[in-house]
């Protein structure tokens, strides 16, 4: 299966390198049979990849150790639901499954738009082949995930115990989809540059993938701070770490191209802003997947030191260079066709909202790459999440203002009275919310301004819904749930969009309120002591311990754990457990007792969510009690007695299982995180309002209702061009 | 196994390539108007949906009637241009 994968590669490149050259060729000569051979190229591309995947999953799910992937990946005693997702834990399985959802993204847009953008289509084909031809090059030259293994081990190392997280299913699939969605609206805005065609057509045809992309991007930036928060055992969700902020970069261009590219659908404006962002934002993609398979800069997320840099750096360094000389090429054609009526007009808070966006993306970029930068000048210095916060947190204060006053002003121009009506009420409810913080005595001037913006912006866009369902029922009499469904499914890119801004609210009040007023305490603890943070008693109950096998007998871990009680005033609040397990490393230097001790550990955070504030604990169990016994362990098992490999697991199974009951008999004192943040469950619950407004917005609208409007509004409009 | 599927996969390719090939014929001038009649549709409906944003913007209070009336006109002369451009194709 292995040498069939490696053919399927070689076959994928020839393929894509044949899309590129047919549809380029076909587009300068005029040839459809040739454009469409080109685009065809990118299904059967399609297909190699989808076929090369499945054979390399297939190889993961039944342990296959000729693998040489499987085998340093995986393992028996991996669970069968993380076997399949650990094909993307190594940098090999993860560059075939971005490939393979490059091509597969790249066929569905190119179907759907097969009888549309047809002078664009071949150029934007020849630059996603462009795409694949490097992704698929680097499986093939540099990369290969179809290395074979000899001799065969009769056990693989196992996936990084980190990686056993059920976001990590999804996480990495939803990244890269972002990533590769991306390059869809890269490649047609390379496609509209070359033909001239810098009309609104390839933006309508491309929407929807762009919108995708911003969705799946960040669902995947989402999952990947809830796994901070719940798996590494620091307490945070979000470290400012390179490879979150790689992942950051394209989403805040991304949304800002979002909103200024509906000035130039509606006005014809921004012509090269939104060239320039759109193709910013393929690049910014592409650099994001650099900088997690370089090893250029630190990161928990990152693959570690590869070869991948040089070629990653030619691609990112022709991108730049050939985006800069489209844009100067076309200047001339991207000239706005109107002019801002007013600076009291959505369009100007949309251009403020831009700035905001990309400032915020320039300073990421900066921070994030200042230890090489600053390498140039002297010493390597970096810069840690107080240096990040104070430059994104005035801006993020800022954008939730503008949350709230893009909705309120119309497009073109407000009249002061017009403004005086949309915003009483918000200020009102603005007002009353300072007196309120004041009043309860929370003091954080930064967070506190968030605070009130926050509640001004949600103001207005809860007003807008109520006078949107008011407008509608005025017309047609409906119930208010029917004509909030209908106003809803009537203008969905307005209302979508408008649930999106709420969910960034919601998301930005958690961010603000666990950040300014959380509550975190490391202490030792022995059994039956306390310790109280932010209002809560915890007490250290009792330990707990456990030797877990795999489903094929084999040992996976040992947990160490504790469990704990939480009471406010006396009142018990809830018991949670927090654990940290031990899994085996398969280093030949260490002995067989010592090996369960000093490989990968995990924690399982012991947590109480609740919709005002989070309780959050982990346990760092002291092993120093325990040391003696290891040794004397590793002493007796690489000892002299002449053990069958069933009689050794089993005896080690038994002196394991000994060591725990040890240390539940006679718990040391452990370490302990103890953490109580407020509002860490309104930034989930902001994603999700973000996302189910993202995909009011993308779902498309019935077609006979868009049929009637559009024919409704062409009768009228051809009687009034009859009059004139 | 791995043979069939490697086999069944080139088979598809290599119909999904050659099929169109047999269409050699030269289309860039009708694929040029086409794409002109496809901005000027994309046109059209940004500048309906800009028209229903604007009566939108109008019951919700957003826009004064006068305002709205003013805007409306102005957009209802561009969409019939964009009409008028229209036709001129399918004449």
């Amino acid at each position: 299966m292995l040498v069939a994968g490696k053919f399927l590669l070689v076959v994928a490149l020839l393929v894509a390198v044949y899309g590129a050259g047919a549809s380029l060729y076909g587009a300068i000569k005029g040839n459809r049979g040739l454009i469409e051979s080109g685009r065809r190229a990118v299904y059967g591309l399609a297909a190699c990849l989808v076929a090369a995947f499945a054979i390399l999953e297939s190889a993961f799910l039944r342990s296959d150790f000729h693998s040489f992937l499987v085998a340093t990946h995986s393992s028996t005693t991996t669970p069968d639901f993380y076997k399949a997702t650990a094909i993307w834990s190594s940098q090999e399985g993860s560059l075939l499954l971005w490939a393979m959802l490059l091509s597969v993204w790249s066929s569905l847009v190119l179907y759907l738009t097969r009888n549309k953008v047809r002078e664009i289509a071949p150029y934007a084909t020849a630059v996603l082949c462009g795409f694949a031809i490097f992704f698929v090059g680097l499986l093939v030259f540099f990369a290969g995930p179809f290395k074979g293994l000899s001799p065969v081990p009769v056990e693989g190392s196992g996936l990084n115990p980190l990686l056993r997280h059920p976001g990590m299913m999804v996480h990495p699939p939803m990244l890269y989809s972002g990533y590769t969605l991306f390059t869809i609206p890269f490649a047609f805005a390379v496609g509209a540059l070359v033909t001239k065609r810098l009309n609104a057509d390839w933006i309508r045809s491309t929407r929807p993938f762009t919108l995708a992309a911003w969705g799946f991007l960040g669902v995947g930036i989402l999952l990947g701070a809830r796994w901070s928060y719940t798996e590494l055992g620091w307490g945070g969700y979000w470290a400012w770490d390179p490879v979150e902020n790689a992942s950051l970069m394209p989403w805040l261009t991304g949304t800002a191209f979002l909103h200024s590219v509906m000035i130039q659908e509606k006005r014809g404006m921004l012509k090269v802003w939104n060239a320039s962002l759109v193709l910013a934002t393929g690049i910014l993609a592409i650099l994001g997947t650099f900088l997690v398979r370089s090893g250029i800069l630190q990161s928990i997320h990152a693959f570690g030191a590869s070869t991948l840099g040089t070629p990653f750096l030619v691609l990112i360094g022709i991108l730049i260079a050939g985006s800069a000389a489209l844009v100067i090429w076309r200047a001339a054609d991207l000239r706005s066709d109107s002019r801002l009526d007013s600076f009291l007009s959505r369009e100007s808070i949309f251009l403020l909202n831009n700035f905001v966006l990309v400032t915020m993306c320039v300073v990421i970029f900066w921070f994030t790459f200042w230890p090489l930068i600053s390498e140039l000048f002297g010493a390597k210095r970096s810069v840690g999440p107080p240096t990040f916060n104070s430059f994104i947190g005035p801006l993020a204060i800022f954008l939730v203002l503008l949350t709230g006053l893009g909705p309120a002003l119309a497009w073109r121009r407000a009249t002061r009275a017009n403004l005086r009506r949309q915003l009483t009420i918000p200020a009102l409810v603005a007002a009353v919310t300072l007196v309120t913080l004041i009043a309860t005595g929370v003091r954080d001037a930064k967070a506190d301004l968030l605070f009130v913006f926050a509640a001004f912006s949600a103001a207005v866009l809860v007003q807008e819904y109520v006078r949107g369902v008011h407008a509608r029922r005025a017309m047609t009499r409906e119930t208010v749930p029917v004509a909030l469904v209908s106003l809803v499914r009537r203008n969905r890119r307005r209302y979508g969009g408008y649930l999106v801004h709420l969910g960034v609210i919601t998301l930005f009040v958690g961010v603000a309120a666990s950040s300014a007023f959380q509550h975190a305490d490391d202490v030792q603890m022995r059994v039956g002591q306390t310790t109280p943070v932010g209002g809560y008693d915890i007490t250290y109950v009792k330990p707990t311990s456990g030797v877990v096998a795999a489903t094929n007998g084999r040992l996976e871990r040992i947990d160490l754990g504790a469990v704990l009680e939480v009471r406010k005033r006396g009142r018990l609040v809830d018991t949670i457990t927090t654990k940290r397990s031990y899994f085996p490393t398969d280093d030949p230097t260490l002995g067989p007792v010592s090996r369960f001790f000093e490989g990968e550990a995990t924690s399982e955070v012991g947590l109480r969510a609740g919709g005002l504030r989070d309780i959050w604990t982990v346990v760092s169990p002291s092993l120093s009690a325990l040391k003696p016994a290891i040794a004397q362990g590793d002493k007796v098992f690489t000892g002299p007695a002449q053990l069958d490999a069933k009689q050794q697991g089993a005896f080690l199974a038994a002196a394991l299982q000994a060591l725990a009951t040890t240390y539940a008999r006679n718990p040391p004192p452990a370490e302990f995180r103890l953490i109580v943040s407020p509002l860490v469950t309104w930034i989930w619950l902001g994603a999700i309002l973000v996302f189910a407004g993202g995909l009011i917005a993308i779902w498309p609208g019935p077609r006979s209702a868009q049929r009637m409007v559009s024919a409704g509004y062409a009768a009228r409009l051809a009687r009034e061009l009859r009059r004139a | 196994m791995s043979v069939v599927v490697v086999l069944v996969v080139l088979a598809l390719v290599v119909w999904l390539v050659m099929a169109p090939l047999s269409r050699t014929h030269l289309q860039r001038t009708a694929d040029a108007e086409w794409s002109a009649r496809e901005d000027l549709e994309a046109l059209k409906e940004a500048k309906y949906r800009e028209i229903r944003d604007a009566e939108l913007d109008h019951r919700t209070g957003k826009l004064s009637e006068e305002d709205w009336r003013s805007v409306d006109r102005s957009l209802r002369a561009e969409a019939m241009e964009l009409l008028r451009r229209l036709d001129a194709f399918a004449e």
